[in-house]
């Protein structure tokens, strides 16, 4: 127990100002949306396709007040209720992806760098692939498929989004791991007579899965963008299935020359403040989890005087 | 004065030797640049191990010894069966690590274990002591944690490692340097083998700690009955520890014999130089050295004839003189001339296509006169230099001369006094006193 | 403990005058734990052409001495005390004075040649480079003149001048770096475990070229090592450090022969030579530089430790036979308190305290 609390603070401890005040900002930043996506049914007053309270309909693109703190929208939803759903769609997406991205993409590059040969060369191969075609334009391709078979859900948009990141998490790890099985405790552990699949799961894995943290921080962050941007393309997710602020930004274009500027400013900038928070994260760990960045900084010392009231000194010279 | 603990080998003649190595080779393929990979070019092979009879008698400790580069931790790798055998055979006991697939050779290790150079890498940085020790059991099938940590405290306490307590649930970035070679220790003998191959197990340590660690791997041995290989460079400990010593040097095995009579009465130049090297002590012990030039050669192109040839100190006309040596002895020669170096570069050219392996070289590109005289030069500079007397005759060319060197096979071991030794000066039938044929 | 150095002490009243003459040298990291001593005190004298081994087991300061004196310590450590460098105190220096001293007057040979070339640079520029940084007048051929001349002196041909590092072998590098250290002519090296990485022949080679420098070069050497063996052989005079501090120091025949400090005694003792009939070792491990114990700091580990040796510190004296030590067993006697010649009971020190 008390070792889980000291990795967990462990990129607290181990870092001071710039990097610690990233660390610090980003968390508070994401722990708010992740508050509001556990708690959304509570802490938003309206559901995110609700029209009506008791039978009275909304008022049509309302302006911010007392009932609605951030107005409504051109389909009489409530906006401040839709960006807290959106928060737990966002946070289902990327928790889903990622998942998916780990699942299949940790024990790919375990395999491929531990093997190596000719099944390291066809993976990478097709993982560079992947990772050469434009992200944004991959996962508009599996996203268009992904709908057909799953309609615009959660589950369609997070395989599209797994999709171009899994190769990242592959050459990341598929890179350490090239390393790592070079170690002389892979050796040992061959020497004690451990099967290829005992020193992926015992002695490399847990070695090569620090590096997984911190790219999946900024990929998360990099796919609440890849999200808002399908949904502003009208790909992902369809109003009705969940609130997404990528979709009410589209919504809200239309909205915008108007003179309504509450449908599109809260969405927006939910996006805004979880991307920079998850980044803020992701570096921040990075300058702990990466040893390359770490460096053990001295503290500054105060040398007490050698010879207080000692003339030799002098007398030496 | 014994030099050593009493430490009788377990009567050998009904026991049979526990491992048996015939005409071992172990290549490796060298990966060229990715231009080479790309046009599947040769890129060559190294021959770490080539061509080593060996036989381990239960009991004994015997050490394998030379420089970096001399094949010593791939002979003891071999022995585990980490690395495969390009040809020749490993025997343990009955069976032929060689014929065995990969889950047999994994159940081998019962019996063969290894010890590592470096304490510091060769444990899991994410495992405790507990599991490090415990996962050698695990994999050979023990299941239940609760017989593991039986098995992991008695083995530590063998080491040493009491209060068990204190160290068990430890992290190796928690221990010392000597803690944790102890762990490693621990790691390899909780399966009970027969055989441990120690690959410089004290070289990383401070020396305070030495002579401690090499102390507790006797007792273990005593108290187990085990069988050590001991590889290392440094002959002192190896004079101190082994039943048995081999000399190693690019890959073969050039003396091997009792630690007594090698160390007595070193025969192959190599063992005198390397005797010689070991700095002393004590001060009053200084006598100047007469050092091999230069250092290990690529192993990728080994020297013809003995490898040793070319710093070797008592070399002669049959060790195998090639292209390469010339070259050498060409730049050794401008580092004493420093005045003439620019003049006779111009006649010498290009020294470049000498390093491709040949008994005969031709150099120079000023004529075929002035080659002459330099190559007089430097003869006249130091006649002893042996590389001339492997000369067998020198041809005016083009615009230059060809030198032809006398070709020679590399030696065989042979028998030499009590000791069995891979020089040309103890050729077939030379005397049994093993003294060198003058 | 005022400490009273002078040229006959030391042993070298026939030099000219020391080219170093380090005094109460402290070398201090401050972590989180509290600040670490690593050089707490050091003081010691070296003439023109002599070469002093510094031994010690590792985690006594050796290296970070060495760093302290040619100004290469990471930032967050602090260092004071006084070194004359041919009467000028160098830290005092500023910044560009320290950095114009290093490479010039101050060199420095590492453990490991290969991280310390630059890959991409041929040798020839390795030395233009060095060359033209201090004396930006010479010419390509001065330069040219002046790097041979170096590499001729460690064995180097001069065919290879216009080699990549990567084309040589290991000792090769080595004396590269030792050619490259000496092109200008410093006064004062610093070698710390400049063999380390090498092969026992190899080794022995860099040894002789060491041995050599003196002859060669009137270079006087702090040669750092963890091998007796080595300052047996290279070196004029050997100053032991254990825990910050030089516990003893002296000709190296003096020292070895007749060693006053246990701790010099054992540690030569430890070594496995060609001559061990035993095994020796020390028990327990350098102390936590962070809070040394009292008084000497080798009491803990030292067999023949007295009451006095863990309340009181030992004092500087001059060693019988030439030298400084800093022992009780060596005296003086009229500073030791009543009873304190009593052997110490000591804690037994078991295998959680080994090195």
């Amino acid at each position: 127990m008390r070792r889980v609390l000291t990795v967990l603070t462990r990129p607290f401890t181990e870092t001071t100002g710039l990097a610690r005040w990233m660390l610090v900002v980003g968390v508070a930043l994401t722990a708010v949306f992740v508050i509001c996506a556990i708690f959304a049914p509570w802490l938003a007053p309206y559901g995110f396709a609700q029209s009506s309270d008791h039978g009275v309909r909304f008022q049509k693109l309302a302006h911010p007040s007392s009932a609605h703190l951030f107005g409504t929208d051109r389909l009489f939803f409530d906006v401040f209720s839709r960006v807290i759903w959106g928060a737990r769609t966002a946070l289902e997406v990327v928790i889903l992806s990622m998942a998916v991205c780990i699942v299949i993409g940790v024990p790919l590059g375990l395999a491929s760098g531990y093997y190596g040969g000719w099944f390291d060369r066809i993976m990478v191969l097709i993982m560079d692939a992947f990772y050469a075609f434009p992200s944004f334009l991959l996962a508009i391709v599996f996203s268009f498929l992904l709908t057909n078979a799953f309609g615009g859900s959660v589950i369609a948009v997070s395989l599209s989004l797994s999709a171009i990141y899994i190769p990242q998490y592959f050459r990341v790890v598929r890179n350490t791991t090239l390393s790592a099985k070079e170690a002389t405790y892979v050796e040992a552990a061959r020497a004690i007579g451990a099967s290829d699949g005992t020193i992926m799961r015992r002695y490399l894995f847990g070695n090569v899965i620090q590096s997984v943290p911190v790219l999946g921080t900024l990929n998360a962050a990099d796919a609440i963008l890849t999200l808002a941007g399908l949904g502003f393309l009208g790909l992902g997710i369809q109003s009705t299935e969940a609130a997404e602020w990528g979709h009410d930004l589209n919504r809200a274009l239309a909205d915008a020359g108007s003179g309504v500027w509450w449908t599109g400013l809260y969405p927006g900038l939910a996006i805004v403040l979880l991307v920079t928070g998850l980044t803020l994260v992701g570096e921040g760990l990075n300058e702990t989890l990466n040893p390359t960045l770490r460096r053990r900084r001295l503290l500054p010392v105060v040398l007490p005087s050698a010879h207080p009231a000692n003339p030799t000194q002098e007398e030496q010279n | 004065m014994p030099t050593k603990p009493d430490v009788s080998p377990v009567a050998t003649s009904e026991a049979g030797p526990l491992v048996e190595v015939r005409d071992l080779s172990v290549h490796f393929q060298l990966r060229g640049g990715t231009l080479a990979r790309l046009f599947g070019r040769d890129t060559g092979t190294i021959k770490a191990v080539d061509g080593i009879d060996l036989a381990l008698r239960p009991g004994e400790v015997v050490g394998l010894v030379g420089e970096s580069g001399s094949g010593k931790s791939t002979l003891g790798r071999a022995l585990l069966g980490l690395v495969p055998a390009t040809s020749g055979s490993v025997r343990l006991r009955d069976k032929d690590l060689s014929a065995l697939n990969r889950r047999q050779l994994r159940d081998i290790r019962r019996v063969v274990q290894m010890v590592f150079q470096d304490p510091n890498a060769a444990l899991n940085p994410s495992m405790t002591v507990e599991e490090a020790v415990g996962d050698a059991l695990r994999v050979h099938g023990m299941r239940s944690a609760s017989e593991r940590r039986k098995g992991v405290i008695e083995a530590l306490e063998r080491v040493g490692l009491s209060p068990v307590e204190l160290f068990l649930s430890k992290y190796p970035r928690d221990l010392s340097g000597g803690q944790k070679q102890r762990v490693v220790l621990a790691r390899a003998i909780v399966l009970d083998p027969e055989l441990l191959v120690a690959d410089e197990p004290v070289s990383m340590l401070d020396m305070s700690v030495r002579a401690k660690i090499l102390q507790l791997m006797l007792d273990l041995k005593q108290d187990l009955g085990l069988t050590y290989v001991y590889i290392t460079h440094d002959l002192a400990t190896a004079k101190y520890f082994c039943d048995r010593v081999a000399i190693m040097y690019l890959g073969r095995v050039v003396e091997i014999g009792p630690t007594e009579e090698i160390f007595a009465n070193p025969r192959h130049p190599y063992t005198k130089a390397l005797l010689a090297a070991i700095p002393e002590p004590d001060p009053d012990k200084m006598v100047p050295r007469d050092l091999p030039r230069g250092e290990i050669p690529d192993a990728a192109q080994p020297p013809l004839g003995c490898a040793f040839h070319p710093r070797c100190p008592e070399a002669v006309h049959n060790c195998g003189w090639e292209s390469r040596d010339l070259r050498a002895l060409i730049e050794e020669h401008w580092l004493r001339a420093d005045a003439a170096y620019d003049e006779e570069r111009t006649v010498i050219g290009d020294l470049e296509h000498l390093d491709t392996p040949s008994t005969s070289a031709t150099l120079g590109s000023g004529g075929s006169a002035q080659v002459r005289a330099i190559l007089d030069r430097m003869k006249a500079e130091d006649p002893s230099e042996p590389l001339w007397s492997g000369v067998t005759s020198i041809e005016d060319s083009a615009s230059g001369v060809t030198v032809h060197f006398e070709p020679a096979p590399a030696p065989a071991l042979r028998r030499a006094g009590g000791v069995e030794v891979a020089c040309v000066l103890y050729p077939e039938g030379s005397d049994q006193e093993g003294s060198p044929r003058s | 403990m005022a400490m009273d150095l002078t040229d006959e002490t030391i042993g070298t009243s026939a030099m000219p005058g020391p080219v170093i003459s380090a005094r109460d040298v402290r070398v201090w990291y401050g972590t989180t734990r509290g600040a670490i001593r690593a050089v707490d005190g050091v003081s010691f004298d070296l003439a023109p052409g002599e070469t002093l081994g510094l031994v010690g087991e590792s985690g006594c300061g050796k290296s970070t001495l060495g760093r302290g004196l040619m100004g290469l310590l990471p930032e967050g450590a602090k260092r004071d005390g006084q070194v004359l460098f041919r009467g000028r105190d160098i830290f005092s220096l500023s910044q560009k004075a320290a950095y114009q001293m290093r490479g010039r007057e101050l060199g420095m040979i590492f453990q490991e040649p290969l991280t310390r070339l630059n890959p991409l640079m041929r040798i020839s520029q390795h030395f233009e480079e060095t060359i033209k940084q201090h004396e930006p007048d010479l010419s390509k051929d001065e330069i040219r003149d002046r790097a041979l001349e170096a590499l001729r002196l460690m064995g180097i041909p001069p065919t290879r001048y216009r080699s990549y590092p990567h084309e040589f072998s290991g000792g090769m590098r080595q004396r590269l770096m030792i050619a490259l250290a000496l092109v200008l002519r410093p006064a004062f090296v610093v070698a710390d475990e400049p063999t380390t990485a090498l092969d026992v022949l190899v080794e022995a080679q860099i040894v002789q070229i060491l041995n050599d420098l003196r002859r060669n070069f009137q270079t006087a050497l702090l040669l750092i090592t963890h091998n007796v063996g080595i300052v047996a052989e290279a070196c004029d005079r050997v100053a032991v450090m254990y825990a910050g501090r030089i516990v003893e120091q002296g000709k190296v025949a003096d020292v070895f022969k007749n060693p006053q400090h246990p701790y010099t005694r054992e540690l030569l003792r430890s070594t496995i030579s060609l001559t061990t009939t035993g095994l020796n070792y020390i028990p327990g491990a350098p102390p936590d530089l962070v809070d040394p114990p009292d008084g000497c700091r080798f009491h803990p580990r030292c067999p023949d430790a007295m009451n006095v040796c863990a309340t009181k510190n030992p004092v500087n004296i001059e060693r019988p036979g030439g030298g400084r030590v800093e022992c009780w067993l060596a005296g003086p006697e009229d500073q030791i308190p009543a009873g304190g010649k009593q052997p110490l009971k000591q804690e037994e020190l078991t295998v959680a305290d080994e090195a």
